[in-house]
């Protein structure tokens, strides 16, 4: 195992562009949207993730989950969970949550930037 | 052009007079919610409920004009790295109302909490984050003016500075102690870090010295991890003696710089005495610290258990199974923000799931890190079973590196979400 290996989706993924954001479930998130503003409505267990995964700006070495669609997020945590895909955290975090908790966060997350980093 | 204190006293200024006004219309229309503490925990918390609800009125209480971060303030010690990294302003919270005055008591029933300055301020729900006190009534001799001569640094700061320049100063040859006090405490693996860089600068500037940490514990975080590590790098350097080999510190002598353990005495040149801790000051006059000096709380809504509309987060609450870490702080304090942002708008509050990640240099890129998921169970927090877990005992240094360089970006990242 090298630190390549270990390194981001966004290395091994290249040039992939990202998918569209809001691909998934566009009925809930409708329904999410009308209720409260964006942050409200964080599936529980999505608001931990920007403590590490910050703006794709900062630049840092931990992936940032920006322009990710759901449906990726959510298999890149069962590749996690299953130890398909080696990590460092990842793998100990994955594990935490359910199938469903992780489609729910993934949608939240693949929700536009703004909706989580927003400044007040 | 007015002075941003100036700004500052106007605003508080004129949330307190509309307060006063009409109390009633103005819960309704923008309920008020004080957040008291900008650290890690409260500063996280003022920012996502702003972030949550833009028409929630939001006050920041903070005396300090700059944070210190504790994370990486080892790696100040150990000459690794500036005291400017660890510096945060509150320059970049919006339209939060900062308030730079200390909170000195609180009115619950009235739900009031009153500055330094004797202002009142009126609050449909508080959250109260005022970090740990470190207890000078715990070691016989260890109090504020002995903390001057061996130095705690379990607040980053001049604390901080006192220890590394102490460590600078020691001859080759020295012998520097460490005590650790009992769980819980800031930053259950911070200790063993410390320990680490400390015999990192040694090895590197002064070989022939000594370390020895005086535990008041028989197991510590991530140990197997850390003594694995210490006999790979520091072979020799490192002694550390648990509680049941006589390594619970009672007593101190600034004097001589001696540690006094159930088992004999111990003569430092450099003693850097971390103290048993409790919730900050504040929590114990605001009567939601319980006879362990910790705050008791609700899972999911992160409410005193003790005092109504009063919420803690951080590490002055008992977060059951959380250790008491930046990660920890500002996880707690985003789902409290969601609890609190409901509740003032008669919602139901979800049940939250924490994360906390804490990382530990054990060497410049040397990382080792130790994780978990968290859920309400019980009335606690408690860890999700089968998550979690310390890095493996067995890595290429690749991964240890890897580690190291994400601890680093942890920290850009966290502190640049608290504090913009
Ligand atoms: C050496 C060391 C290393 C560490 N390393 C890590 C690490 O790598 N990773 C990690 O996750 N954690 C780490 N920690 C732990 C981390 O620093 C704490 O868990 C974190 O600071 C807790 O945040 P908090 O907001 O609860 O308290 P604090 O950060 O202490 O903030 C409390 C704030 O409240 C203010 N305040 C207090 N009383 C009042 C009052 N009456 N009125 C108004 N304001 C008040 C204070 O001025 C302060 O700004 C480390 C700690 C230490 C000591």
């Amino acid at each position: 195992m090298t630190s390549h290996d270990l390194r981001s989706s966004k290395d091994r993924r290249g040039g992939r562009s990202p998918a569209p954001a809001l691909l998934a479930a566009p009925v809930l998130l409708a329904v999410l949207a009308a209720s409260t503003p964006g942050w409200a409505d964080a599936a529980p267990g999505a608001a931990a993730c920007t403590g590490c995964h910050g703006p794709a700006a900062l630049g840092s070495a931990i992936p940032s989950l920006d322009g990710h669609a759901a449906e990726d997020i959510v298999a890149q945590m069962q590749a996690f969970r299953s130890g398909e895909r080696k990590a460092t955290v990842m793998d100990r975090i994955a594990r935490g949550y359910t199938e469903e908790e992780t489609r729910a966060i993934a949608e939240w997350l693949a929700k536009p930037e703004a909706a989580r980093h927003a400044q007040p | 052009m007015p002075s941003r204190r100036a700004l500052i006293g106007g605003a508080a200024a004129s949330v307190a007079a509309t307060v006063l006004a009409a109390p009633h219309a103005r819960a309704q229309v923008q309920p008020q919610v004080v957040v008291v503490g900008g650290g890690f925990a409260g500063a996280s918390c003022a920012r996502a409920l702003k972030q949550l609800d833009r028409d929630l009125a939001v006050t920041l209480i903070e005396p300090e004009a700059a944070y210190l971060a504790c994370p990486f303030s080892n790696a100040v010690l150990a000459g690794l790295r500036g005291i400017e990294a660890q510096t945060f302003g509150y320059d970049r919270f919006g339209d939060i109302g900062l308030i730079r005055k200390g909170a000195v008591a609180f009115d619950a029933g009235r739900r009031r909490v009153r500055l330094d300055d004797g202002t009142d301020i009126a609050y449909a729900r508080l959250v109260l984050a005022p970090g740990v006190d470190l207890r000078f009534d715990a070691l016989s001799g260890y109090d504020e003016a002995a903390a001057e001569v061996m130095p705690h640094a379990w607040k980053a700061g001049p604390q901080t500075l006192l220890l590394r320049d102490q460590l600078t100063a020691m001859p080759d040859g020295g012998v520097v102690i460490l005590s650790a006090p009992a769980n819980p405490f800031r930053c259950p693996p911070g200790p063993y870090e410390r320990a680490s860089l400390i015999a990192h600068y040694l090895k590197t500037s002064k070989p022939r010295s000594k370390l020895i940490i005086l535990d008041a514990k028989d197991a510590f975080s991530k140990q197997r991890l850390f003594e694995a590590a210490w006999r790979e790098l520091y072979p020799g350097l490192i002694e550390w003696v648990p509680l049941s080999s006589g390594g619970r510190v009672t007593e101190v002598d600034p004097a001589t710089r001696t540690l006094v353990t159930e088992f004999g005495s111990h003569k430092a040149d450099i003693a850097n005495v971390i103290p048993p801790q409790r919730a900050g000051r504040i929590a114990q006059s605001a009567g939601v610290a319980d006879q362990t000096g910790w705050c008791p709380i609700d899972p999911i809504t992160f409410e005193s258990r003790l005092q109504p509309a009063i919420h803690v987060v951080g590490d002055a609450a008992i977060g059951g199974a959380m250790p008491k870490s930046a990660f920890s702080a500002n996880a707690q304090a985003k789902a409290c923000a969601a609890a609190v942002a409901a509740l003032v708008r008669e919602r139901q509050p979800a049940s939250p799931k924490l994360i906390n990640t804490c990382y530990s240099l054990v060497a410049p890129g040397y990382g080792i890190s130790i994780a978990g998921v968290y859920q309400p169970r019980d009335g606690l927090l408690a860890e999700v079973e089968g998550a979690g877990g310390t890095s493996p005992l067995e890595a290429p240094l690749s991964v240890r590196e890897l580690e190291a360089a994400y601890a680093e970006d942890w920290f850009r990242t966290i502190t640049s979400e608290v504090f913009g």
